[in-house]
């Protein structure tokens, strides 16, 4: 029996070269355990070095290898050959400027993440010596699964807002600085704000939820988002019926 | 070529890296860091692990036995005073990073849960479920971002140090998104860049693991210690390699073989029962776990499968909610990648290279020979894992030695004063991007990339294996040389200056060469077994010749010449290994 073949559609795109970006197919054989990244390592192993993308981990968790396969936004370690038709259409994740064929141009995506200030405010700086805060499994429970983003992009792949407006902050950094606002040991709700509640950041969001859709690891950042919406409304208000509480 | 000038520069960015340069931000703001990776400091294989990390912070533990555990674990070749300071600086450490936000486990009243893991006598492995390491990397590189002295430099691939009469000046790396050489001029520079699993064919290690940062130390005149020393991790996904966590064994999961049977009995590990029993059966370390799955498959007992032979880790009697909370990634990938849901089903698994022991050779400071050049992190041999890591002990060595890194680095940076011999370190920085631009332009040769990686895979997996002998690494050697002599001859398909991943991969593969030719003569030297280094021909350990460190020196094209030193000994005196019924 003939080994069965499927075709992959990669997006090609070498800026030194190519005045614009076109389809290369190449035939690569089936099989039942594959991810997407086996069969494009198995084109770059085998049939044409010069493609180009990012892998590390397939084992999704580093979050490399985000791209478009059959228009949806996925994980290539993740995504199974079995799920995909015999042709299979692989682009570079929409939303981003193409560096070089699969791989997109995240300057703007790691800006975003540092402006939320990604890190624990405490209200003061505690010594070593005194252990560590305590923090009970519900407490921990309450922000765990926005701790779960691996940073591969897709929600923002996925997002109608940022597709139309870049300058939104977007839906991972968004989630990353609820989980911060929530953790018990820190304080910097009022300081992500000038961010997060900007013109830019939660008000920007339409809620179509196509970011919680796609995430690989169920961060689900529009809940994060709205949660985040009713916080901050909760504030304005607070603002004006205590204004001696201004800082 | 471009020049960077900065105080201390970074070569890797996860979790060694990011430590060690919040450790140089915090100590002195005005210095300025260059923080380099070919990757984004959050796809780092720090990512990868699972487990956790050990740490003593419980009343029913002590820092003598978590001493003890890991002189023993690593066969008495562990440098006793670098453990001493090691366990003592864990549970600081740890604090630390759970002070940043790390999001550890819980017990319901709110202190930091620990779990057990192989080879510890004490529950003192922090978790974080089981994707500790995410969230230990994660945490680190969101709070460098606090530091506005710490300049990324994402997508940088280092290429060479540029060593001047035995003192490091820089590094010089290629921005991979323009093909750019650039050479950061510093005053001290800390390697960080992971093992090198990647030298083996079926390994639990990211693309990226390729000792990169091994094989510049090495080319640079740094010994590599202890190469011989590589860990197979007993539990790993067929075909992908994917791991496994201990934390599994550690929850109470058990091994068996195609009869059912909990075979680690059979190899000094046992009785089986009152289980979960520390430092017995599936919580033995992980040399003797793998070596006994070795010995089942002669026997025959083992399970053979599409991709190899197998065992079966059982997880079942744990129930969904206890694997749901403590091991939801378990849960996720074995669903995913083989179509197993361990709520109802065993896992198959098998050995899988996972942790490269040896390393850069390092002081207890994190330094090196050069002056001015500091390793950490698995890339690094300080050490304290002597012949076999005990799992759980490599999140926290990261963490203690890169900050002990960033701190003798930040320290050479402000003493340093030597005016620098301008000339001769841009000739060697030149010397460098030249290396590069004759591997982009080279059209006579006819090896590619991907075929002589696996070759030199498949040399490394037949001849420096679990079980090794004189005939199988002298085989492993010659065929190594053979390829490295064939390695000249590598000519690349991609001449683009952007992300050209030929190109990288052409480098990768020259720095997995030289890393397992070290690997290789160190192991045909030692001719004796010891922890995750066995010989077939010489099966006893061997306390009067071979308690010693080895330290292979790079020798151009020459095969690397293997020299020793000694183990520092200060208050255990080499012993039996015992496990199982024998421990108490």
């Amino acid at each position: 029996m003939s080994q069965r073949c499927i075709e992959l559609e990669i997006l090609r795109y070498d800026p030194e070269q190519d005045d614009s970006p076109h389809f290369q197919v190449y035939a690569v054989p089936y099989h039942d355990d594959w991810v997407v990244l086996d069969a494009i390592n198995y084109v770059k192993e085998e049939l044409d070095p010069t493609v180009s993308y990012r892998w590390s981990c397939h084992m999704a968790v580093c979050g490399s290898c985000g791209m478009v396969v059959d228009g949806e936004p996925v994980l290539a370690c993740h995504k199974f050959l079995r799920d995909c038709s015999n042709r299979i259409r692989i682009e570079p994740l929409q939303n981003f400027p193409v560096e070089r064929d699969l791989v997109v141009v995240m300057d703007d995506f790691m800006d975003k993440l540092g402006s939320v200030k990604p890190y624990v405010i405490p209200k003061e700086e505690k010594d070593i010596e005194d252990g560590e805060y305590l923090q009970t499994p519900a407490e921990l429970s309450s922000f765990k699964q926005y701790t779960a983003c691996i940073n591969c992009l897709l929600c923002y792949s996925a997002c109608p807002q940022y597709a139309l407006n870049s300058s939104f902050v977007g839906p991972a950094a968004l989630a990353l600085a609820h989980r911060y606002n929530l953790d018990t040991r820190d304080v910097g709700r009022s300081a992500r704000a000038d961010v997060v509640a900007s013109n830019s950041g939660i008000w920007e969001c339409s809620f179509v939820g196509a970011c919680s859709e796609v995430c690989p690891k169920a961060v689900d950042p529009a809940a994060a988002i709205q949660q985040t919406k009713i916080a901050s409304t909760v504030d304005y208000f607070l603002d004006f019926l205590t204004p001696w509480k201004r800082t | 070529m471009l020049t960077i000038d900065t105080d201390v520069a970074i070569v890797g960015a996860g979790g060694a890296g990011l430590r060690a340069a919040i450790a140089v931000a915090e100590s002195d703001p005005s210095l300025k860091i260059a923080l380099i990776s070919k990757v984004y400091p959050m796809r780092s294989h720090t990512v990868a692990a699972e487990g956790g990390a050990a740490g003593v912070i419980k009343d029913n533990d002590s820092f003598d036995e978590h001493f003890h555990d890991t002189v023993a674990g690593g066969d008495w070749l562990c440098d006793q005073d670098a453990v001493d300071l090691f366990i003592r600086e864990a549970p600081r450490e740890l604090t630390q990073v759970e002070h940043w936000g790390c999001p550890w486990s819980r017990d319901p009243d709110g202190h930091v849960s620990v779990r057990p893991f192989g080879g510890m006598k004490v529950e003192r492995t922090w978790f974080a479920a089981d994707k500790s390491g995410f969230h230990l990397l994660h945490t680190l590189f969101q709070t460098s971002l606090k530091h506005p002295s710490i300049t990324r430099f994402d997508e940088f691939f280092s290429t060479d140090l540029v060593v001047v009469d035995g003192r490091c000046h820089g590094v010089a790396a290629i921005e991979m998104r323009s093909g750019q050489v650039h050479f950061f001029r510093a005053k001290s520079v800390i390697i960080a860049t992971g093992g090198a699993g990647r030298v083996f064919p079926f390994t639990t290690n990211g693309a990226i693991k390729t000792g990169d940062g091994m094989a510049m130390a090495f080319r640079a005149g740094v010994p590599l210690k202890d190469m011989e020393f590589v860990q197979y991790h007993p539990t790993g996904l067929p075909g992908t390699g994917i791991l496994i966590t201990e934390g599994s064994r550690g929850e109470g999961g058990i091994l068996v073989n195609k009869d059912g049977y909990r075979y680690l009995q059979d190899y000094d590990l046992g009785p089986p029962d009152p289980w979960p029993r520390k430092k017995a059966m599936e919580l033995g370390p992980r040399d003797r776990l793998s070596q006994a799955f070795w010995h089942e498959q002669k026997k025959g007992r083992t399970i053979s499968g599409d991709n190899g032979d197998v065992v079966h880790l059982d997880l079942r009697h744990l129930g969904e909610k206890k694997i749901d909370e403590r091991l939801p990634m378990v849960r996720e990938l074995s669903m995913s990648y083989v179509g197993i849901d361990p709520v109802h089903d065993a896992i198959p698994v098998r050995p899988v290279v996972h942790y490269t022991m040896g390393g850069i050779d390092t002081d207890i400071d994190s330094a090196t020979a050069v002056d001015g050049l500091f390793a950490a992190g698995e890339c690094a041999c300080v050490s304290i894992n002597g012949a076999n890591r005990l799992g759980s002990n490599s999140l926290t060595e990261l963490l203690v030695f890169g900050k002990r890194a960033g701190l003798g680095a930040a320290e050479f940076a402000r003493r340093r004063t030597d005016s620098v011999i301008e000339q001769q370190v841009d000739l060697m920085a030149e010397l460098s991007r030249e290396r590069v631009l004759d591997l982009i332009r080279r059209n006579d040769g006819e090896e590619r990339v991907a075929g002589l990686r696996k070759e030199m895979n498949s040399a490394m997996e037949a001849g420096a294996g679990i079980y090794r002998s004189e005939e199988s690494l002298q085989s492993c050697v010659d065929t190594m040389m053979q390829i490295r002599e064939r390695y000249k001859n590598v000519v690349l398909n991609d001449r683009s200056n952007v992300f050209n991943t030929d190109l990288f991969e052409a480098l990768e593969l020259g720095a997995m060469i030289d890393v397992a030719l070290a690997m290789a003569c160190s192991a045909l030297q030692r001719r004796e077994s010891r922890g995750s280094h066995q010989r077939l021909d010489f099966p006893e350990r061997d306390d009067t010749t071979f308690l010693k460190h080895t330290l292979a020196q790079y020798a151009a094209m020459d095969v690397p010449a293997v020299d020793y030193r000694d183990v520092t000994i200060t208050r255990l005196q080499p012993a039996e290994r015992v496990y199982g019924g024998a421990v108490e």
